[in-house]
């Protein structure tokens, strides 16, 4: 039997509130357990393009698929692990890494479940897993951007998601945070085999680990692996049609 | 005083509402919705009116439009027919002006109005104390069965929205616990300043609280010390109870906010 791949688009057409084309059909496999960067300019469409993968919009013309079933009715969505832009993760109350992790565990449990022992194991387990074993109790808003960072994926990974999907997560992150980012996506990739889509305008953090490379500007404009992207379009923000 | 009855109905239904309205608020602060609570007071106001106009009881109509409105406006929000502020506009004018025009068909534009508005203790009478205690523990009964769930909206709304979470639903459940709060609140502190008392406990908390669950807890303590304190300061300085209470609670605010600066320089 035919395995679906993981995200699977066809002639996906899209535009936001009937204005102007984001993107315009566009096809895209991802096998499960590939690591791919879908890269490109700001504007371009590549956080539409998540977001249709994940359901939260409806494509305008063509199909969209998770592991089989239309993105939108996806019955397992349990299994899908997000991190949204930081922006809209702007917090007031204080909160801690624990609690933040905990709360990924929700989708499995339902609303009504209480945080069980194994539930407790499994968000020490992914705490543990991104490094801040030691600041489990601190506040969030006291960790570095990238630590902030790790602590989302924590969250993510506290679902045990099969598809681990983040929008721009090197954001207000330091270079050198950017570089461990990276090394911790790719190891999660290899010792957990989760499928991971990693969406942003710089790819310089992942470029070593991916195994394909989506440039998206409206439609996409070169999938492959980073090795032959043209060197000109190395530079994101000299991605050309 | 608390030889007096109507003082010990008043901290009676005063202890559930110090619990409540903070314990609802402490979401909709966080998701920066800490207006709504005025929007569905304004449309209990209508309630009220109706109830005056109809002779039955006003809390009971408040209670119904409360729920209505409160549904209504994460309606307009949810399905991006209105943006959150302009949802809540629209609700909370047209709720006061059908208030107003309610009002005046049922000739009651008169000092009984400001009992609702502002708030009276002397108007709480044992029964009102049951029905309070028991709604408000129904909702505090909900608030505990679903704070992770609220929790992890609040913590990441898209994400939960990702993984399945129905946080639709669980944004339904929050409006209709903040109309519920509300129009249990008319008596006490009156529907003009019942959303402070969601809010400025909550305020005060998010500058001293060490995390989500601390902040909560002490939103509630906070929120129910507002109360005792402007109940007992209204009685013995003859001063209207709503408006002691929201002022004792701004006073928090103030004090946690020093609070919490003193906490960051010592850090």
């Amino acid at each position: 039997m035919q395995v679906a791949p993981a995200v699977e688009l066809e002639s996906v057409s899209f535009a936001y509130g009937g204005g102007e084309t984001v993107l315009r059909e566009v096809d895209l496999r991802i096998g499960t357990g590939e690591f791919v960067a879908l890269a490109g300019p700001n504007g371009g469409g590549k956080t539409t393009l998540l977001r249709l993968v994940l359901g939260l919009e409806r494509p305008a013309a063509g199909a969209v698929r998770l592991y089989g079933e239309p993105a939108e009715r996806f019955s397992a969505r349990d299994t899908l692990g997000y991190l949204p832009q930081r922006a809209s993760l702007a917090l007031d109350a204080p909160v801690t890494v624990r609690e933040i992790v905990a709360a990924g565990t929700l989708p499995a449990r339902g609303v009504f479940g209480p945080l069980r022992r194994a539930d407790r194991a499994r968000v020490d387990e992914a705490i543990a897993l991104v490094g801040l074993a030691e600041r489990t109790d601190d506040q969030l808003r006291l960790l570095s951007g990238g630590q902030q960072q790790r602590a989302m994926i924590a969250k993510a990974l506290a679902g045990r998601p099969r598809l681990l999907a983040l929008d721009e997560p090197t954001t207000g992150v330091d270079a050198e945070s950017q570089e461990a980012l990276g090394e911790l996506l790719a190891r999660l990739h290899d010792d957990l085999g989760v499928t991971i889509l990693y969406v942003s305008h710089e790819f310089g953090a992942v470029e070593h680990h991916v195994e394909r490379l989506v440039l998206v500007r409206g439609a996409i404009v070169f999938d492959g692996p980073p090795s032959e992207l043209p060197g000109l379009w190395h530079d994101p923000s000299h991605v050309h049609v | 005083m608390f030889e007096s009855e109507f003082m010990r109905l008043a901290f009676a239904v005063g202890a559930v509402i110090g619990v409540l309205a903070p314990a609802v608020g402490f979401f909709l602060v966080q998701r920066r919705l800490s207006l709504i609570g005025d929007g569905i007071g304004h449309v209990a106001f209508a309630g009220v009116a109706l109830g005056i106009l109809l002779d039955v009881s006003p809390i009971l109509t408040a209670l119904v439009a409360a729920v209505a409105g409160g549904v209504a406006i994460e309606w307009l929000r949810s399905r991006r027919l209105a943006a959150g502020d302009q949802a809540l506009a629209l609700v909370f004018y047209t709720g006061i002006a059908a208030g107003v025009v309610l009002v005046s068909l049922a000739g009651s534009l008169d000092v009984n109005l400001f009992q609702y508005l502002f708030g009276s203790i002397l108007t709480v009478t044992r029964q009102d104390v049951v029905v309070v205690a028991l709604l408000g523990l129904a909702g505090l009964l909900c608030i505990a069965v679903l704070y992770r769930a609220f929790s992890a909206v609040v913590i990441d709304e898209e994400g939960a929205r990702v993984s399945g979470v129905p946080v639709g639903f669980l944004n339904v459940v929050l409006a209709v616990l903040a109309a519920l709060t509300v129009a249990l609140s008319l008596q006490i502190v009156g529907v003009l300043l019942i959303a402070a008392l969601m809010v400025l406990p909550v305020t005060a908390a998010t500058r001293i609280g060490w995390s989500l669950a601390s902040t909560m807890l002490l939103s509630i303590g906070l929120g129910l010390g507002s109360v005792f304190l402007g109940l007992t300061i209204s009685y013995y300085a003859d001063l209207p109870p709503g408006g002691t209470i929201v002022l004792v609670a701004a006073g928090g605010v103030a004090v946690a906010a020093v609070g919490g600066a003193l906490q960051s320089s010592t850090r």
